[in-house]
């Protein structure tokens, strides 16, 4: 499968342990920041009820929606329970020149 | 134990039916439900279930009940506990033996004085059926009397207005949202719905309501009437505990639970809407909630428990409400606060925090468009769980972030 590699931000843009909602060709993703300056990126809609996932807390390696409270790790994107069972897709990250990329498949 | 019994098979009840299976039980696990459908949520019967008159949204599809092994009895309802047995016994005249049992038995809307049985054109919103029911009736120019401004009130008049029905909300008190919103957030919502063309009579006294074939009328104390195409009544919600006290169980606003959502019988449990419990951050004070959340909750610790866990209720109460692009959240019980710290964030956001006379935070209530206060009332809810007392300045600017206040 091809990837694409898309500018995201800066790094400095992200706070350390949160999110950004990120847009891109119709598609909106969420790209985290972790406590040790490690990025990721998932899917950006929770599965349960398509909200952003950006407008949630992130706390020890979870995003929490902030509608309804699922809860996924966002490294891996595993669905941590109800009310989500589907994982959210995660895509690679890479940070280049103090620029956050993803790649898009 | 080989066979675990759930009466009540709505978000409560499945959830604990397969937190079951995700704790390891591997006996027999039987879901009663006397609704028809699949368990499914109800949050969206007043906001997009009703607008679009969907399916209803089920909490999960039937084949994850097969493959969890849980056994789904649905349209059955359930008439006595047999509790010296340990069976319950269904309407149709089967009974099932239980090891241990869970009520997740719900509420029901609480019923006007003087409406008429079966009034088509007077209507109450508690299922997809009721929700079917007042969709059914909605279109632009149509006539909508809801009576009760509390969440449900609201946001069938937000959904009504969105479907083009003319809309007049009829309250009791002196205002929407009186039972545990406070003022300032209340105005915000009341001014919102007004801006969408909802009319809002509050401290009405309403003597009768009247149903015929082509409409329903409201007459009110001092004279006055308003014709409707339908009426529906939201004046809040009563716990089914019928079963329970037949059964000889304790009720106290609800089937009273200890903090482990044990009965006054070890083998039975209640969780959701129809128990009360001790609420450990209060004081040990006994509520009952009727919030989802704590439905889903309460299911998957009381399954814990159910195994033997013995794992206390830790939750803060938590409930949120949609209404046009507006989203109102509460954490926490606002009502032995002592004084309010307001923080304004962007795009007329904002929240209130309670604190008590202590200044330990009791309660955050805040309202903005989309999830502008989610984040905020998430942490300010992990403040309340820990005891925080954080600092009032701290609370009132939006540059200090709720985060660092846990942390400290």
């Amino acid at each position: 499968m091809s990837s694409n590699w898309v500018e995201v931000c800066a790094a400095d843009d992200i706070d350390e342990e949160d999110v950004i909602r990120f847009d891109h060709e119709g598609r909106t993703f969420a790209v985290y920041r972790s406590p040790d300056d490690e990025y990721f990126a998932t899917d950006g809609l929770c599965t349960h009820e398509h909200i952003h996932l950006a407008d949630g807390l992130v706390m020890d390696d979870i995003i929490e929606c902030p509608k309804h409270n699922g809860r996924f790790n966002y490294k891996t994107g595993q669905a941590k329970g109800a009310p989500v069972c589907v994982n959210l897709k995660t895509y690679p990250v890479k940070v280049e020149a103090g620029s956050v990329f993803i790649a898009i498949s | 134990m080989s066979h675990i019994v759930i009466v009540g098979a709505g978000e409560c009840g499945a959830r604990a039916a397969f937190a079951l299976r995700e704790k390891g039980f591997e006996g027999e696990i039987t879901l009663i439900g006397a609704e028809p459908h699949l368990p499914y949520e109800r949050p969206p019967l007043s906001k997009s279930g009703l607008a679009g008159a969907e399916p209803p949204k089920y909490v999960a599809g039937p084949e994850r009940y097969e493959e969890a092994g849980i056994t789904l009895l649905t349209g059955a309802s359930v008439e006595a506990i047999d509790r010296p047995r340990k069976a319950v016994q269904l309407a149709d005249g089967r009974t099932i033996d239980y090891d241990r049992l869970l009520l997740a038995t719900g509420a029901r809307p609480r019923v006007l004085q003087g409406v008429p049985d079966n009034a088509e054109r007077i209507r109450m919103l508690r299922t997809h059926a009721d929700a079917l029911a007042i969709r059914g009736a909605l279109a632009p120019g149509r006539k909508l009397a809801i009576i009760g401004g509390g969440f449900i009130g609201l946001e069938l008049a937000a959904t009504a207005r969105k479907l083009g029905a003319e809309v007049v909300l009829i309250e009791g008190l002196p205002r929407v949202l009186c039972r545990g919103v406070p003022e300032e957030i209340a105005a915000v919502v009341a001014e919102r719905h007004r801006q969408e063309g909802v009319e809002i009579v509050c401290d009405a006294r309403i003597a009768a309501l009247e149903a015929g074939d082509n409409g329903a009328r409201i007459l009110f104390a001092d004279g006055a009437s308003r014709l409707a195409d339908l009426i529906i009544v939201g004046i809040g919600a009563v716990p089914n505990t019928e079963l329970a006290e037949a059964a000889g169980l304790l009720v106290e606003n609800g089937i009273a639970v200890d903090e482990t959502l044990r009965t006054s019988d070890p083998d039975i449990y209640a969780a959701g809407d129809c128990c009360s419990f001790p609420l450990s951050h209060y004081g040990g004070r006994r509520v009952r909630l009727e919030a989802w959340r704590n439905a889903q909750e309460q299911g998957t610790l009381a399954a814990a428990n159910l195994l033997g866990v013995a794992e206390p209720v830790a939750s803060v109460p938590w409930f949120w409400s949609d209404q046009y692009e507006l989203t109102l959240q509460i954490a926490g019980l606002a009502d032995g606060a002592a004084t309010t710290v307001r923080r304004d964030l962007t795009d007329g956001a904002f929240i209130l925090f309670h604190l008590d006379g202590e200044g330990r935070l009791v309660a955050a209530s805040g309202i903005g468009p989309g999830n502008a206060v989610a984040r905020d009332i998430r942490l300010a809810e992990m403040l309340i769980a820990a005891g925080s007392r954080p600092d009032p300045t701290a609370l009132s600017s939006p540059e200090t972030k709720l985060k660092k206040l846990l942390a400290a």
